[in-house]
């Protein structure tokens, strides 16, 4: 498995315990009388599992296990990969990090910091098409 | 991999790079204004991540790498049944995704994609071989 996959599918595992780690402080946020930040956090808790968990365990599979691109570049432009895991996780953290804060406190943080955010995972989604395009081959 | 195979990934990766797009817009709308008409993306956003994108691509691999003993058994019928479920899926995701009253015939076109589907791989879930697991 390269390098990157492993990246990939470790951090995929941290999004699934730590999504489901706030699904249940969530969900035990009004029992508990935990800190009222974490009612804003359900777009947050559903974002690390679907982005987390699902989309960059897919994006780590694809990258190892779909059909190489030449023999010079097997898994295409290794730029642009390193480039789609960072923004993917940059993206997502910020995001779970300033969306509750802003939904609690809106002057705690500034908006353009959640424009940042989605930007950055919309470029993450395009990095991943643009390089695993070449890999979808017909045979 | 098989040339619907292809079609339905290279779909479900355009369908990606839209949603995670329509997502982008909606989250900067949380932090600076931009609308309030943007929030009827929310939707379309979502058609196109879950269906477009995560079952599309499921549906793509699976008729890649699944036993093809089936396939050797009708392989016109196979191929037509793979290639519906293609068409009508993408066709669903795209009227949901126009929102307003196309939503239902959008879900009754993805109901049949899935049909179409189920009816390609049914006979390809055979033991091929022996597993540990």
């Amino acid at each position: 498995m390269p390098p990157l996959s492993r990246w990939y599918i470790k951090a995929a595992m941290l999004y699934l315990v730590a999504g489901l780690f706030v699904g249940a402080l969530q969900a035990l946020q009004q029992p508990w009388h935990l800190p009222a930040l974490l009612a804003a956090a359900g777009p947050a808790y559903v974002h690390m599992l679907v982005v987390g968990w699902i989309t960059q365990m897919i994006f780590g599979v694809a990258y190892w296990m779909f059909p190489k691109d030449t023999a010079e570049r097997p898994r295409g432009n290794n730029a642009i990969a390193v480039a789609t895991i960072v923004l993917l996780n940059a993206g997502l953290l910020l995001r779970v990090v300033v969306e509750p804060m802003r939904a609690w406190r809106p002057e705690a943080l500034p908006g353009w910091l959640l424009a940042l955010a989605g930007v950055a995972q919309a470029l993450a989604a395009l990095g991943f098409a643009i390089n695993i395009w070449p890999r979808v081959k017909v045979k | 991999m098989p040339r619907v195979s292809a079609w339905f990934v290279r779909g479900s990766l355009c369908h990606l790079v839209g949603g995670f797009t329509l997502g982008a817009l909606l989250l900067t709308g949380k932090g600076i204004p931009l609308g309030s008409g943007l929030w009827a993306l929310r939707g379309a956003h979502i058609e196109m991540l879950l269906v477009g994108w995560m079952i599309q691509l499921v549906m793509g691999v699976a008729i890649w790498i699944f036993p093809r003993f089936a396939v050797r058994r009708a392989p016109q019928l196979s191929a037509r049944t793979a290639w519906l479920a293609f068409a009508l899926l993408n066709a669903g995701v795209v009227l949901v995704s126009l929102g307003g009253s196309l939503v239902g015939a959008g879900r009754l076109v993805e109901i049949g994609a899935a049909a179409s589907f189920a009816a390609h791989l049914w006979g390809r879930v055979s033991p091929a071989g022996l597993s540990a697991i």
